[in-house]
């Protein structure tokens, strides 16, 4: 399967994304779904959205990224996770 | 671990601040903050940046019974990382993380001064693990006093500690 990359967004990019990133990054490894997790700031999305697959971001994100987006509350609250991990697992395998 | 800051390296009684009274959620975050200075954690500046960064991406999260902040801001604020923790006499209001239009009322408050995002990594996911425990959360809110809130965190810690070593 080809490694997808991850875009793990939130306001500062030291706080919330790097729980949500690593809470993916061990349930995609789980799941056997090989993926890269890139942290980055929700205004930075722009500029990096052409080399990745999929957004997964704890704060609203710039509109027309032309790439699924997926909330990453559910990793903080813990309301919502499963269906967040499958609705990420089905991004990116499908 | 030792490269990984615990959230009971960050904690310190100085600014744990059980049954704070605030007006808002500046006066809030400008409370804990000076705990935060005072204790030599913070840059001056630090308290102005948090709230600016709240007021464009809020930190209120949605959990029901009683919702949390986690304000934050840049790293260059911060001198060394440090959790200011209150629980509010009389719930603020906290714009929502999700929806910056929806108002939540808050009554527990984490105040985080991060430095190191790899560091504090497991600070982090004791603070996410603390909030997702309905239960603990609730003896967060409810104690009244000092003792009762570090006591109250701690619980919390060791397992978190425990479930961290794991992974």
């Amino acid at each position: 399967m080809k490694r997808k990359t991850v875009l793990v967004a939130c306001g500062t990019a030291v706080a919330t994304s790097t729980v949500v990133a690593a809470a993916i990054e061990e349930a995609m490894q789980v799941r056997g779904i090989p993926v890269t997790l890139r942290q980055c700031k929700a205004t930075e999305l722009p500029s990096l959205i052409a080399d990745a697959d999929l957004v997964v971001s704890t704060t609203p994100v710039p509109d027309g990224l032309g790439k699924p987006v997926i909330k990453g509350l559910p990793f903080l609250t813990g309301i919502g996770k499963d269906a967040a991990l499958d609705a990420i697992a089905a991004a990116l395998t499908g | 671990m030792s490269r990984e800051d615990r959230l009971a390296d960050l904690l310190d009684d100085a600014a744990l601040c059980p049954g704070l009274n605030a007006y808002d959620a500046a006066d809030a975050i400008r409370q804990l903050a000076a705990r935060l200075e005072w204790l030599g954690r913070v840059r001056p500046d630090y308290a102005r940046a948090v709230i600016a960064r709240e007021a464009a991406m809020p930190t209120g999260l949605p959990l029901g019974a009683i919702n949390v902040a986690i304000p934050h801001t840049d790293p260059e604020h911060v001198i060394a990382p440090a959790v200011a923790v209150a629980t509010l006499a009389v719930p603020v209001d906290f714009a929502s993380m999700d929806d910056p239009d929806e108002k939540l009322p808050v009554r527990v408050v984490f105040l985080l001064a991060l430095t190191d995002k790899i560091r504090q990594l497991a600070t982090l996911r004791s603070v996410c693990a603390l909030i997702q425990d309905a239960g603990r959360l609730g003896r967060i809110a409810a104690v009244s006093d000092q003792a009762g809130l570090r006591a109250a965190l701690s619980g919390e810690m060791l397992t978190s500690e425990i479930q961290g070593g794991t992974s």
